[in-house]
């Protein structure tokens, strides 16, 4: 963006107070345009929830609102806003107020160090993973705060519970980053993704045996952080109705909703940038992607594409998993997570130690674990497929309605007795 | 502001939560009072009576068959059960014979209504914890039940099949063949059951040695069905005070083992539920094959005047033993019924255990104990 | 035990005590004193070859013509595989019987359920309030010569004509 700046600056010839001013504006310019973007994301992303929701439950979800349902969370959305916005009597009313907005911004303001491509990112910090982690804190501070402010016992639980939770949390999460931090050598989003390259044994997530187990841990703890199943106790539904939002209504409730959503969105493209190589295109080298918009776009597509499929991925874990308890929450979190990501981050400091940079043995290592990375993934096909093949489960759900071969059958037909027992007789003696 | 804290006794320091009676997990409207220390709980207190609807005051002013739509609200998850059990109840004071093919039609329409129930009972035990996915699976399959069952009778859910003396309605050969039909589909959904859900390693964690239930205790607290059978007490209605058809069918009755952690806990009574459905289809299909021709319904009378006597009959529902007992004073109405229905024993063993489980727990509990609230308060 | 056999052998266990019923239809059962009500459940329910460990049922029914309420527990024995019913006779305005809560725990919820319904109180119950109605719910609607209260809390209870 500074460079965006610089360049319009120069090519009016502006200096002084108007430079500043057309800087203020493009601030404001950027911020509206990222702040537009995650709204968009973590709004697609409610209704991919839902499509998906409905596949694994093996009914349709929505798809009447615009083509295949696409403008379902829109409406859902001005629905929301049109709703009455209810303070709770004994609420305390400024901290209820407030609470919506700091989880918004915690989450809204991480994407300005997405990068989503090779120029395409708000503001490239050069401590971008580091303010990543810092600014996302501050929902832990909005949800405690909107848990207390509700004066909800159950809310009150909720709250607490997502303070512990993503607190403790934040610990294998930040030990993970440092394990990339690491190897990578730099903070800024950019500098780790220009450090990877396009093809997958370039990927950060196959650098190195412990790379791979650190992405596991990554993604283990960033859905905890993200409050989703299986960790999503504080506003686990059937415990604490819902938590720590409980007694919100209208767009605040949307608020929480939405950067709940981003949240997810924000944990994939963060797993994209650290491991999976970002918006690195195979075969292109970044001063090539440079000069070209099609490679621009393409890497764009790509970058999205990759968090498209982790958003996926937590959303189906979503609809598959039970919930944990609090008491194995915090025991998976430091007895097992935290130990692991210190393993991790150890092993990562000795292997860079013993091969150092650019060497054969280095690109063998890679090779080697994006093998096994392969082979994990043939396995896990192969196990679905046979567990598939084996249920045998019809899922034609009008199958009684059907005759042998799968046709509609009026013989076969259920047909109710009761008071038409009578008319169904003469109608056979008729026959 | 320190001192006061250290002031407060231990009894004002605990929490005092009101769960329900609107409550995501308190199926239908129960109410709970939570004495908690954080997230640990000193003790759960239920409270019922919110679905009060007088059942009992209500039979004082019906006649005998006009009391058996009433006992479809008993329970709305197994109204088969509670039509059979007043049916049976008024069968023996006044010695009416019930035909054979409405006995095993009595045991088709029964376990099709058990399969049905525990279908609810499995989807809201994982939804409780977490998992809504099978929840809406299994509810899919009790939705073809419903079909079967209304095909049959013309009701859904409350379904005044079972009359004092048979049945009401015939079932002719084809719908014997969808039943079979569906008994093929729905014997892969258990195994399926089996791959996806039941060992989830989570599901196993959450359950397994939580809230553990001695055989002493089930006894002592009148458990019963497969609340009863988790806890290791070997027992069903079915096979030991064999009523109707049963005794000429076979089939096991699955009891709590301890699988994952100590004979009856949670997992041991949710495991219970899912093994009681491959037997149901195994005595569906025994019934398919044995039913003879013959009438529907016994010699009974418009006006039904048992003799003077009491008499108390129970049969196996979904929810274990579910027994009426009925005082008749030689008239047209019932001088007194009383249900007892497994629910209400469930609920009251849950002040007992509560001592000690989280708040997470309880909802397992609950979801596991299989309270449904229309058969507590009646 | 079959019924017959038990039925001889807590004849033998009791002694006067008992008073059988020869009922034309239905269910046989023993009616006991009130004031042996409790004793008489400890010792059959203690008792190794009965061992009526499980209260299946218990209820009361009443009889305004007798100017009695009459308790009823239907008691089975898992291990032993056989049942007893159980009976004693109470007056209606006193209405009062000592608790089975310490030989069945499931007594605990049934005797609650008596007390709301019919209005009999027992001595020594550990949590003796109403169940079923609200708490300031007046009347025991069981009771044969019930009448409803009209409103309660200010809301009629019967629907407007």
């Amino acid at each position: 963006m500074n460079a965006l700046a610089d360049f319009i600056i120069n090519s009016l010839g502006l200096s002084g107070l108007s430079a500043e001013l057309v800087m203020l504006l493009l601030v404001v310019a950027v911020a509206a345009a990222v702040f537009g973007i995650g709204m968009t994301i973590s709004g697609l992303l409610t209704l991919a929830e839902r499509r998906v929701a409905g596949r694994i439950q093996s009914r349709i979800g929505p798809n009447r609102v615009g083509p295949f349902g696409l403008l379902q969370w829109l409406v859902d959305g001005l629905k929301l806003i049109m709703k009455e916005d209810v303070v709770p009597h004994d609420a305390d009313p400024h901290m209820f107020r407030m609470a919506p907005y700091l989880v918004v911004v915690g989450v809204f303001a991480a994407f300005a160090s997405l990068p989503f491509g090779q120029l395409l990112i708000a503001s490239d910090l050069n401590v971008g993973i580091l303010y990543l982690l810092a600014i996302t804190s501050l929902v832990t501070v909005g949800v405690l705060m909107s848990g207390w402010a509700s004066n909800n016992k159950w809310s009150m639980i909720g709250g607490i519970r997502a303070a512990a939770q993503i607190v403790s949390y934040e610990i294998p999460t930040a030990l993970s980053v440092a394990s990339i931090i690491l190897i990578s050598g730099t903070l800024s989003m950019q500098g780790i993704i220009n450090e990877q390259g396009g093809w997958p044994w370039q990927w950060y997530i196959f650098y190195n045996p412990f790379t791979f187990a650190v992405f596991f841990l990554y993604f283990t703890a960033a859905l905890a952080e993200g409050n989703r199943i299986p960790f999503d106790l504080p506003e686990a539904e059937s415990e604490l109705v819902s938590g720590y939002n409980t007694e919100y209504s209208g767009m605040r409730f949307a608020g929480f909703f939405l950067a709940e959503f981003a949240n997810i969105y924000l944990m994939s493209a963060i797993a994209t940038t650290l491991f999976f190589g970002g918006w690195q295109i195979p075969g292109v080298t970044p001063e090539q992607q440079a000069g070209s918009l099609v490679l621009q776009i393409t890497g764009m597509v790509v970058f999205m594409s990759k968090s498209a499929v982790g958003c996926f991925v937590v959303i189906w874990i979503r609809w598959t998993l039970p919930r944990l308890r609090i008491d194995q929450l915090m025991s998976l979190c430091y007895k097992y997570l935290i130990p692991l990501s210190f393993v991790c981050l150890g092993g990562n400091a000795i292997y860079l130690l013993i091969f150092p940079k650019p060497s054969s043995a280095n690109t063998l290592v890679h090779m080697i674990t994006t093998l096994f990375g392969g082979v994990l993934i043939v396995i896990f096909v192969t196990r679905v497929m046979y567990h598939h093949r084996i249920s045998g489960v019809s899922l034609d759900l009008n199958f009684l309605a059907r005759g042998e071969k799968g046709k509609y059958n009026p013989e076969t037909q259920v047909r109710a007795y009761g008071s038409f027992r009578k008319k169904y007789e003469k109608k056979q003696g008729a026959k | 502001m320190t001192t006061v804290i250290r002031e407060l006794g231990d009894e004002q320091r605990e929490l005092v939560l009101n769960m329900g009676p609107h409550h995501p997990s308190t199926h239908g409207v129960l109410r709970f009072v939570l004495h908690t220390d954080g997230e640990v709980m000193r003790k759960a207190v239920p409270e019922i009576g919110y679905l009060h609807r007088g059942l009992e005051k209500i039979a004082e002013s019906t006649t005998y068959p006009g009391y058996v739509p009433y006992t479809d609200r008993v329970n709305y998850l197994e109204a088969m059960f509670a039509n059979e059990a007043f049916s049976k109840a008024i069968e023996s004071l006044s010695d009416i014979e019930v035909p054979e093919r409405a006995q095993y039609l009595r045991a088709i329409a029964g376990e099709l209504n058990r399969i049905a129930s525990h279908n609810i009972t499995i989807g809201c035990i994982t939804m409780d914890l977490g998992a809504i996915t099978p929840f809406v699976h299994l509810l899919r399959e009790r939705e073809t039940i419903n079909d079967l069952i209304e095909a049959l009778c013309g009701q859904r859910v409350t379904h005044h099949y079972v009359r004092i003396g048979g049945v009401a309605y015939d079932a002719d050969d084809n719908w014997l063949k969808q039943v079979e039909k569906f008994l093929n589909h729905f014997e892969a959904i258990i195994e399926e059951l089996d791959n996806l859900i039941v060992y989830n390693e989570i599901l196993v964690k959450r359950m397994a040695d939580v809230a553990v239930i001695t055989a002493d205790d089930a006894v002592g607290f009148g458990l019963v069905g497969p609340n009863l059978r988790a806890s290791g007490v070997d027992w069903d209605l079915r096979r030991d005070m064999p009523y109707g058809i049963y005794p000429k069918l076979d089939f096991d009755v699955p009891i709590g083992a301890g699988e994952k952690g100590t004979v009856g806990d949670c997992f041991d009574r949710f495991v219970v539920r899912v093994r009681e459905l491959k037997q149901s289809c195994r005595i569906i299909r025994q019934c398919i094959n044995n039913i003879p021709d013959g009438d529907i319904i016994g010699n009974v009378s418009r006006k039904i005047k048992p003799p003077k006597g009491e008499v108390y009959s129970c049969v196996e529902g979904a929810r274990g033993e579910l027994g009426v007992y009925v005082v008749s004073d030689g008239t047209e109405k019932p001088y007194r019924v009383k249900w007892r229905s497994g629910s209400f024993s469930a609920m009251s063993i849950i002040e007992h255990i509560s001592e000690g489980l989280m708040i997470a727990d309880l909802v397992a509990v609950i979801a596991t104990l299989d309270v449904i609230a229309p058969e507590t308060d009646r | 035990m079959t019924s017959e056999a038990l039925i001889d052998y807590v004849k033998g266990l009791l002694g006067d005590k008992t008073k059988w019923a020869d009922p034309e239809a239905g269910d046989n059962f023993l009616t006991v004193a009130s004031e042996d009500w409790k004793n008489i459940c400890q010792t059959l329910a203690t008792d190794k070859k009965c061992s009526l460990t499980y209260l299946r049922n218990f209820t009361g029914t009443d009889y305004p013509e007798d100017d009695e309420i009459e308790l009823t527990a239907h008691t089975f024995s898992y291990s032993e595989k056989h049942g007893l019913i159980i009976k004693t006779r109470i007056s209606r305005e006193a209405a009062v019987c000592d608790t089975l809560s310490k030989i069945w725990p499931a007594a605990i919820w049934y005797e609650r359920e008596i007390f709301d319904l019919l209005g009999v109180s027992f001595n020594n119950h550990p949590d003796l309030r109403r169940i079923l109605m609200p708490e300031d719910w007046v009347g025991h609607p069981l009771r044969k010569d019930y009448k409803q209260q009209e409103t309660y809390r200010g809301i009629p209870t019967t629907r407007p004509a």
